[in-house]
């Protein structure tokens, strides 16, 4: 019995992810803000497709007489997590030309872009 | 540059990344058996490179891990798996043609639980193992080049 | 000031997202599922293969995989380009 508690984790994820991205300045904890915000969206993915009491979509060696999880969302969760990789390597890697260009990675002190 | 870690670290490395990567390639085979699959297999093999880039610095990996053979890998991937998607073409963009076939990987499935078949899947294996060497590949390139990227950001800092 | 703002919008939301997490379908009990069951039941002899994610990704959904590949090759094409000094 543990009801609804997996959506609330989902919301705390989220709201993490909006606390860093709003009121942080440091362009690697941005990055890191983004990346809750993605976990958040694959952990409501998951619980979306879950079904109690049930195993994993896969037929090899499976256990006798159980039902099986939805697997379109583990499918397309799949998918999400390889693009949230690639996009945090280029989000990485955007923070690592400003801080050869700039000298620092505090958007703040980011000054020459308004000038 | 010699940003190498100490002796235990290099030690253990070179016993334990071809392991990793050995791993790494039968979770890519086993993709339509058992859980895994091209990406995860990839990123396994990809860990392996990691670890040797952080082991042993971008120069010390240089002799064994060249970018234009990896992204060589990597467009080669790509292109195995548009290709063994335009095969199917004469059903539908993606259809499965080699499935119950009897042919390479052409064995049908006993419906239901088995302890599984290699020989089964249609292109579901070959699209695995492109999309592992994609993966694979995309990875070490991304690692090598944010490594040699890191290096180049300290040095412009310090001037 | 703008701060402030921000806070009490950013409260809210998570206030909103909490209270639509208890409001929503029980945890574990989907709703609709015919066609994960068709997959579940089908994959098996449509395909041959026993993992049906592996199926699905491939096979069933395989388009899906084809941008996704596509997006990894451009973020290697984009850290490429970004690097391309550090490269020579």
């Amino acid at each position: 019995m543990i009801g609804n508690f997996p959506y609330v984790a989902v919301a705390i994820l989220i709201g993490l992810g909006f606390y860093t991205l709003i009121f942080k300045k440091n362009l690697i904890k941005i990055a890191i803000g983004i990346t809750l915000i993605e976990c958040g969206a694959n952990l409501f993915l998951i619980t979306l497709g879950y079904r109690k009491g049930s195993v994993a979509p896969i037929y090899t060696q499976a256990p006798e007489g159980m039902n099986m999880v939805l697997p379109t969302p583990q499918a397309l969760t799949l998918t999400s997590i390889v693009i949230g990789v690639a996009t945090t390597a280029l989000i990485l890697s955007i923070a690592m030309i400003i801080y050869k260009k700039y000298g620092t990675i505090n958007t703040d002190e980011v000054r020459r872009l308004k000038e | 540059m010699k940003n190498e870690m100490s002796r235990i670290v290099r030690t253990v490395t070179t016993l334990i990344y071809g392991f990793i990567i050995v791993y790494g390639f039968y979770v890519i085979a086993h993709g339509h058996l058992t859980p895994g699959g091209g990406f995860q297999g990839g990123a396994i093999a990809a860990s392996a490179f990691a670890l040797l880039v952080v082991t042993y610095g971008d120069q010390g990996v240089k002799d064994f891990l060249k970018k234009d053979i990896l992204s060589l890998v990597e467009s080669t991937g790509l292109v195995l798996f548009i290709a063994f998607a335009f095969f199917g073409l004469g059903v539908t963009f993606f259809y499965n043609f080699m499935a119950n076939s009897g042919g390479l990987f052409g064995n049908s499935a006993i419906i239901g639980i088995n302890p599984g078949d290699l020989n089964t899947g249609g292109t579901i294996p070959i699209m695995n193992i492109a999309v592992g060497l994609e993966v694979l590949a995309a990875l070490g390139v991304i690692i090598l080049t944010m490594s040699a990227g890191s290096k180049n950001t300290k040095k412009k800092e310090n001037s | 000031m703008k701060k402030s703002i921000f806070a009490i919008a950013l409260v809210f939301f998570v206030a909103f997202m909490i209270v639509a997490a208890f409001g929503m379908r029980l945890f574990g009990e989907p709703i609709i599922s015919e066609m994960d069951d068709y997959y579940i039941q089908n994959a098996q002899a449509e395909t041959g293969a026993n993992n049906v994610v592996t199926t699905i990704v491939f096979d069933y959904r395989g388009f899906d995989t084809l941008g996704e590949a596509t997006v990894l090759f451009t973020a290697v094409l984009g850290i490429t380009a970004l690097f391309r000094e550090a490269a020579k």
